[in-house]
């Protein structure tokens, strides 16, 4: 069995303060992560891989320094790490990032495709599901429980309030939540094979045989003009009294701000 | 020259941190109330190969480097010392004198277990009249056919009674002096050993400091570790390496107060403004910093001396004394500016205060440090 587990290196959101007057992220000086929801992603391959054998390859994209979540990913237990690294891959929004991902995916005969259910830098929760529909393969996202019975997964989805059972059959996508699992730390040993006995492969954009109009800036179909903070101005109003007025000065009120 | 630390150590630096964040910083309080032995924390550390960092594979260890283990210790150290020195004294003193001098049956047997952390170690050199003057050994070992037969006392043992393995010197032949102590490898199951006062300590109360008793303790003859007579030997050259353990131990401390003290004095307000803010206590602040930055020079260039097969027993000392002055000088300052807080339990740096007095003392007293520092340079 093969699976696949695509990560994303970002910054320690713990760790970043905002710049007051450019409203931007201070990323300088801020440590990089694996980014939390990728890494249960990786500890669930990790756990399949122990439990019922299976190869883990991590697969990245990023700027070079990146290299440093695949060998934390090496350190954990991956088998294969694959950096795709290029400058006309910069820049590139979920559309792209997925399309640039689903060509690498198809590299490989894969089984379960694992990643996170969202990055904490972008919040997006886009890319997974897009990388699904990018290999026409069934996806289950917000994955908290996997069991594996010949070629179907059994799996929990969380839900807001509860959680839906879905048997599936491989090859699928999952995204993880932080309740699937508890990352492992990766062992001292663990972290000296991954720099002296594994290997972290550079891709770049003609390894893939990508068009480089198609990936990255240019293959991005959403631009982003400018990046401000939400200032919150309305405040929120309460009603008081029996159920049957509540309802009347809400609906009263929607009907006011031309809601309903 | 090149001061950077690896990729590798790097790896290993962020790794251990987050680790002994999560797991070991949140219990350091309680273990230094209680004073509980964190076999917990052992265990943890076990799990996550920490316990034969600098060793090769083949003998259970990571197959690291010394500067790996160095900063493993210092990070371990920086959110809980007691079990920072558990750490360093197994695989400094435990595990070290095994690897070097040890046969291959004898690494086999024990380095396998200790490295992975199956076992803990534990190093017994000194005696209630055998401190500093080492060499007055009055535990003796008589050879009696296949075995050899241990008789005295050792005390301040680190781990001692919660080890499984014990690396213990005793005399062979009285009338040679120092060329007459031998070195064991001693069991804790073995015959006639028996743990004796457990000492009621001043600061890293997790860890165990115990007596350890021999009547007639019977040792096999193929636990003698090196040759009869080198066992003197064997404990100075061992104790040169375990104080590059103690000295990042030391500056582990001295970190986690300078670390306090920066978040305290932008938090806490007088006189209308963060303390932070006065010129007093942003003097004390660079100098505890540089202090610390200094001490961690010396304590990676001793162990990065180690790690090259270089000298380092002066450079080794030199780290110790300054690594252990700087984290007494740096705890006592942070309890001093954290002022009456300070000096309660509700802020961590009075226990390191009472942490970081021992690392001027065992493994070699300060004053030992200097003893060893000028006759390395006066050669006389």
């Amino acid at each position: 069995m093969n699976i696949l587990v695509f990560i994303k290196q970002v910054p320690d959101t713990n760790e970043v303060k905002i710049d007051p007057v450019t409203k931007t992220l201070i990323r300088e000086g801020v440590p990089s992560i694996i980014n939390p929801d990728d890494k249960n992603a990786l500890e669930e391959a990790i756990k399949i891989k122990e439990e019922y054998g299976a190869k883990v390859i991590v697969i990245t994209m990023g700027p070079p320094q990146a290299e440093t979540a695949l060998r934390e990913a090496l350190a954990m237990g991956a088998d294969e790490a694959y950096l795709l690294t290029d400058r006309v891959f910069a820049g590139a929004d979920t559309y792209a990032t997925a399309k640039t991902l689903a060509k690498m995916a198809k590299k490989f005969d894969y089984d379960i495709i694992f990643c996170g259910r969202q990055a904490i830098d972008g919040d997006t929760a886009q890319v997974g599901p897009q990388l699904a529909e990018q290999l026409n393969i069934p996806q289950v996202t917000y994955v908290k429980e996997v069991k594996i019975e010949g070629d179907t997964l059994i799996v929990k989805r969380a839900l807001e309030e509860g959680y839906e059972v879905i048997k599936v059959k491989m090859p699928v996508l999952l995204t993880a939540i932080k309740e699937l699992n508890t990352p492992r730390y990766p062992s001292i040993k663990g972290i000296f094979d991954a720099y002296r006995e594994k290997e972290v492969k550079i891709v770049t954009a003609a390894d893939l045989g990508v068009d480089p109009q198609e990936v990255g800036l240019k293959g991005s179909p959403t631009k982003v003009i400018s990046t401000t903070t939400p200032e919150t101005q309305r405040a929120g109003e309460i009603f008081t009294g029996n159920v049957k007025e509540c309802v009347q000065n809400l609906v009263q009120r929607l009907v006011e701000k031309h809601v309903i | 020259m090149d001061f950077s630390l690896t990729k590798e150590q790097q790896m290993v630096r962020k790794i251990v941190r987050e680790f002994a964040e999560k797991e070991i910083a949140p219990k350091a309080k309680e273990i230094d109330l209680t004073g509980e032995f964190p076999w917990d924390n052992v265990k943890k550390m076990a799990k996550a190969d920490m316990m034969g960092i600098p060793y090769p594979k083949e003998y259970g260890g990571a197959g690291g480097d010394y500067i790996s283990y160095i900063i493993a210790v210092e990070e371990i150290s920086r959110a809980c010392a007691a079990t920072g020195v558990i750490l360093s004294a197994h695989t400094s003193l435990a595990c070290f004198p095994i690897f070097q001098w040890g046969t291959k049956e004898q690494k086999e047997k024990y380095l396998i277990p200790l490295a992975k952390g199956e076992k803990l170690g534990a190093f017994a050199l000194t005696e209630p009249n055998a401190g500093t003057d080492a060499a007055a050994q009055q535990t003796t070992a008589v050879l009696e056919g296949d075995h050899y037969i241990l008789n005295g006392s050792k005390i301040f043992i680190t781990n001692g009674g919660k080890a499984d393995v014990y690396i213990v010197f005793a005399m062979t032949d009285k009338s040679k002096g120092t060329k007459g102590i031998s070195a064991f490898i001693v069991e804790k199951d073995f015959p006639g050993f028996y743990i004796g006062k457990v000492e009621e300590k001043m600061g890293i109360r997790g860890s165990r400091a115990a007596e350890l008793v021999f009547e007639d303790c019977v040792v096999p003859k193929e636990n003698l570790l090196g040759k009869e007579g080198e066992g003197f030997k064997i404990a100075m050259v061992t104790l040169d390496g375990g104080r590059i353990g103690i000295g990042a131990q030391a500056l582990g401390i001295a970190q986690a107060a300078l670390n306090e003290v920066t978040k305290y004095v932008k938090e806490r307000q007088q006189f209308g403004r963060p303390i932070g803010k006065f010129q007093g206590l942003q003097w004390y602040i660079a100098e505890m910093a540089t202090k610390v930055s200094a001490a961690r020079h010396l304590v990676y260039y001793a162990a990065w001396r180690k790690q090259n097969n270089l000298s380092y027993t002066m450079e080794a000392a030199m780290a110790k004394l300054f690594a252990s002055e700087t984290a007494m000088e740096v705890t006592t300052k942070a309890v001093q500016i954290f002022g009456g807080y300070g000096y309660t339990k509700d802020y961590p740096v009075e226990r390191l205060m009472r942490d970081a007095k021992i690392t001027e003392i065992y493994e070699g007293t300060s004053e030992v440090q200097k003893m060893v520092i000028a006759s390395n340079l006066l050669k006389m």
